[in-house]
């Protein structure tokens, strides 16, 4: 090393001779500054919902457009369909081909991107503010228009096949699908990942019928935020759009099961030296009598660095990197998740101090200091998530999705300010107990099976 | 978009300041960056500047463990820290009623860490686990980043693992952290940024509140900074290595790049053959490799070892890397690249192509400035390592201005150098524990 010849100590280095400091103040928090949301339906159906949020010249699209299968169980071959309908719809039109298509959103410099997942197809991308007709000329084409070509699909698919082995070979894939499968069992939110066997089954005809039925305006949702004229935008929306229609509307998943209480299943990876804890019970939804003071409840267990269960599992143990809980909200509900990665020797351990924690939100509740903290960062981390036009697009649009408007978040502050200790005690009482949960450990069985079941709630 | 207007100052221990006001956000950034990285760091010490980025989290004079995070976060902001080849950074993202608090944060560390056994063997843990977590649990961990420097470099500061090696990290002791924080700490050897909502300080208060805080930090000597140069290698280096997790091959291509700091414009035309190569389904590679052979899954390129530009100072590494599958032969897919990079190096890219990649480019970086935290790490970042945070704002006009003809050369310049190969192989004896 490089180093000096004499360098101070360890203890030198952590003292001054002023000593401790005292902590500045904090000033005045500016309030959470929310812009007016223009919404319009167009006649076909579609909701569109404008912004203008300057900032940077940019303008952030997202189409939400409901996407469940008909049947009320998980349908392999309806997912293998929808993920290749996701894959191939910006690959051509009568009039453009794949590299035709990519080119006129580039020269915009604009991005489209295409993702599915049980509830819903999402077509998502920014580009510059000024190019927005051009992205909407665009997005209308492959929405009214997309051909589907056999060469593309053939090509799309051996890629998909590919993909989704390269996925399953990570740890945090295979702890996902578990867990999904605990928590939903047959119900198809639980499906999000296509078997390669069913992708390959697939045919273009397929992929053109499923377009058909079910890429369709009515229940779905275009939401635009950036450096735009809101009221511009729906006329341009509404000309651009005008002709994607349809009879049908737009098939909204069904509320799931919640998971009910039961022991974790143990899934066997081999030669895996980390294990993934994944444990999960019922939650709230946004609007529920009860959901801040659970939100506080869930900050003080698990939703952020500064939480008992990350103190105590990184900070103090050393067991993880990382450790997060939260809620998913899904169809009619929410589910809790409790996740961690942990080295395959401490993982029944890290599995002890895990209940451990969960106990002590029921047996000692988080107290005023704790919520006060998690309060703030509440309200702060909502400042920062929407400050960016990407942001606010993504939040607007998940909202949306539940029912849910700019009020919701306008109202955000109060609604922590008024939560009480006693309300989050109630929360923690209710959904943190430990024998509340149920899940899945994803790790190498014959190093840490053992120690687990000996802790009994592992099968 | 308003101007950013740019404000330095020096404190007389050395400490470098930049201030750049945004009255649009309601939120500021505050971030120290340190002008050391994993190239720095000692042999026989892999992975030990980002072991110590985890200790300087973990607590200072007027703060015990754990008080850090709890104080920004209750002041409703984020926080983090990464450790880079050439530099370390720290920073925060608070609301704008939280900026002294936050200067007060990085002050306390910067000048008296609390460097103590238990929470170094506690933070050597939660690296590992770290390290598990990116590395060893995960099919094509570290790849490219520490799997291709030691096929491309010879020298330990340019091949080295920056995660480190477990039983060197286990090694590491607390008078190597006095000795590392003592060396490469000093204030004249970092610099701090603030970004964002200035409220009532406006920039002059700004710059007192940092003096305040940061003013009494006494100098120490700046360590020499060492040059990592090394002669680009003649020929064709190629080494392969198995993976027991991933279940489809994967190859890596490294190659050495002008000097940002000398060569800026001819760096960026390497950042933009990356584009013309592999960005967006009319590029180049995609074309060729993905769809028209069908011979790769996916395919990549970047001028920078770890993602993007402008991260790291002379010598950098442009990659191309692509996962396909095991019936195809690697060196198929390696003589389709050479030979989309002859003809670019013959004719180099239309007009309308560049201009196509150079709008992405365009709105990509409008895109990072659209957060408070990109625009201030970014800025940061280019002040330390070629002292031009200017660079970050000028790079959507010196991006739209590479020609054709500077991208063709870029190409000839990788084809007329020796290279770097990695082949990632699957491997099915997954049994073993690695290293432990």
């Amino acid at each position: 090393m490089s180093a000096p010849v004499t360098h101070r100590t360890a203890a030198e280095i952590g003292r001054t001779p002023l000593g401790p400091r005292p902590l500045p103040e904090l000033g005045a928090t500016r309030e959470v500054p929310l812009p007016e949301v223009v919404t319009e339906t167009l006649p076909t159906g579609l909701r569109v919902l404008a912004v203008h949020r300057p900032g940077v010249p940019l303008v952030e699209l997202r189409l939400r457009v409901p996407f469940a299968g008909p049947s009320p169980l998980a349908d392999a071959a309806y997912a293998a369909q929808a993920e290749l309908l996701s894959s191939t719809l910006l690959t051509g039109t009568a009039s453009r081909d794949r590299v035709a298509i990519d080119d006129a959103l580039a020269a915009v410099g604009a991005d489209l991107g295409v993702a599915v997942d049980p509830e819903r197809l999402l077509v998502q991308g920014s580009g510059l503010a000024e190019g927005l007709p051009a992205v909407l000329e665009v997005l209308a084409e492959v929405l009214t228009g997309a051909s589907y070509p056999e060469a593309e699909l053939a090509r799309e698919r051996a890629r998909l096949v590919e993909r989704i082995s390269v996925a399953r070979a990570q740890p945090q894939t295979v702890a996902r699908e578990a867990l999904q499968r605990k928590r939903f069992g047959a119900h198809p939110i639980g499906l999000e990942m296509p078997t390669g066997e069913a992708v390959e089954a697939v045919s273009a005809e397929q992929v053109r019928a499923l377009h058909g039925a079910g890429v369709v305006p009515r229940g779905s949702t275009l939401v635009l935020v950036g450096d735009i004229d809101p009221q511009a935008a729906l006329a341009g929306v509404g000309k651009a759009l005008g002709d994607w229609a349809s009879a049908g509307t737009a098939r909204e998943l069904s509320p799931p099961p919640l998971p009910g209480p039961g022991p974790l299943e143990l899934v066997h990876r081999p030669g895996s030296v980390q294990s993934q804890l994944r444990l999960t019970g019922p939650a709230l939804q946004r609007d529920a009598e009860g959901y801040t003071a659970f939100q506080l409840a869930n900050l003080v267990f698990g939703g952020y660095f500064s939480s008992r269960w990350m103190e105590n599992i990184r900070e103090d143990k050393g067991y993880t990197y990382g450790a997060h809980s939260g809620a998913e909200f899904v169809p009619g509900g929410a589910v809790l998740g409790v996740e961690t990665d942990v080295a395959s020797d401490v993982t029944a351990a890290a599995l002890l101090e895990t209940r451990y924690e969960l106990g002590r939100m029921v047996a000692v509740p988080p107290t005023a200091e704790e919520i006060s903290s998690a309060r703030r960062y509440a309200i702060g981390s909502l400042l920062i998530s929407l400050d960016s036009q990407g942001g606010l697009a993504s939040t607007l649009a998940a909202l949306d999705a539940a029912g849910l408007g700019v009020d919701w978040l306008r109202e955000r502050p109060v609604r922590l300010e008024e939560t009480t200790p006693e309300q989050v005690a109630e929360a923690a009482l209710e959904y943190f107990a430990p024998e509340r949960f149920t899940g899945v450990v994803v790790g190498d069985a014959e190093v840490v099976g053992a120690r687990l079941r000996a802790l009994g709630g592992v099968a | 978009m308003s101007e950013l207007s740019l404000h330095r100052a020096t404190l007389p221990n050395g400490l470098r300041v930049l201030v750049v006001p945004d009255p649009a956000t309601p939120v500021v950034g505050v971030s120290v960056h340190v002008d050391v990285g994993f190239r720095s760091e000692p042999q026989g010490r892999t992975g030990f500047a980002h072991l110590f980025e985890h200790l300087m989290f973990q607590g200072s004079e007027s703060l015990p463990k754990l008080e850090h995070f709890r104080l920004v976060q209750g002041a409703g902001g984020v926080f983090n820290g990464s450790t880079h080849q050439d530099y370390t950074d720290y920073f925060e993202v608070l609301p704008g009623a939280a900026l002294e608090r936050a200067l007060f944060l990085e002050a306390d560390r910067l000048r008296a860490p609390t460097l103590t056994e238990e929470n170094l063997r506690n933070q050597v843990d939660v690296v590992k686990e770290e390290i598990r977590l990116n590395v060893l649990n995960r099919p094509y961990g570290g790849f490219p980043w520490i799997l291709l420097p030691p096929v491309l470099y010879d020298t330990f500061p340019n091949a080295h693992n920056g995660y480190g090696d477990f039983s060197e990290l286990e090694q590491a002791t607390l008078d190597d952290a006095a000795s590392f924080f003592d060396t490469f700490y000093a204030p004249g050897n970092a610099l701090v940024t603030v970004h964002g909502d200035l409220g009532e300080h406006g920039v002059e208060g700004t710059l007192a509140l940092v003096e305040k805080h940061f003013g009494d930090i006494p100098a120490r000597p700046t360590p020499p900074r060492p040059s990592f140069a090394e002669p680009r290698p003649g020929t064709e280096r190629r080494e392969a290595v198995a993976d027991a997790h991933a279940p489809l091959p994967a190859l890596a291509l490294g190659y050495r790049v002008p000097d940002p700091s000398t060569a800026l414009d001819e760096y960026l035309a390497h950042a933009l053959l990356a584009s013309v190569l592999a960005d967006g389904e009319a590029a180049r590679l995609q074309r060729r490799l993905v769809h028209t052979d069908g011979l790769v899954t996916d395919v990549s390129a970047s001028n920078g070892l770890m993602g993007g530009p402008l991260d790291a100072r002379d010598p950098d590494t442009f990659t191309i890397t692509a996962v396909h599958p095991g019936s195809v032969d690697p060196d198929r897919v390696l003589g389709a690249v050479d030979e989309e990079l002859e003809k670019l190096a013959a004719e180099g890219p239309s007009a309308e192509e560049l201009g196509r990649q150079s709008a992405r480019w365009a709105a990509a970086l409008h895109h990072e400035d659209d957060r408070v935290m990109y625009r201030m790490l970014g800025l940061g970042a280019r002040e330390l390592l070629y002292g031009r945070a200017e660079i970050a704002v000028e790079l959507p006009e010196r991006i739209a201005a590479v020609r054709p003809e500077q991208v063709r050369a870029s190409a000839a310049a990788l084809r007329d150098q020796g290279r770097a190969v990695l082949l990632v192989e699957p491997s099915t004896t997954d049994t073993e524990e690695p290293s432990q």
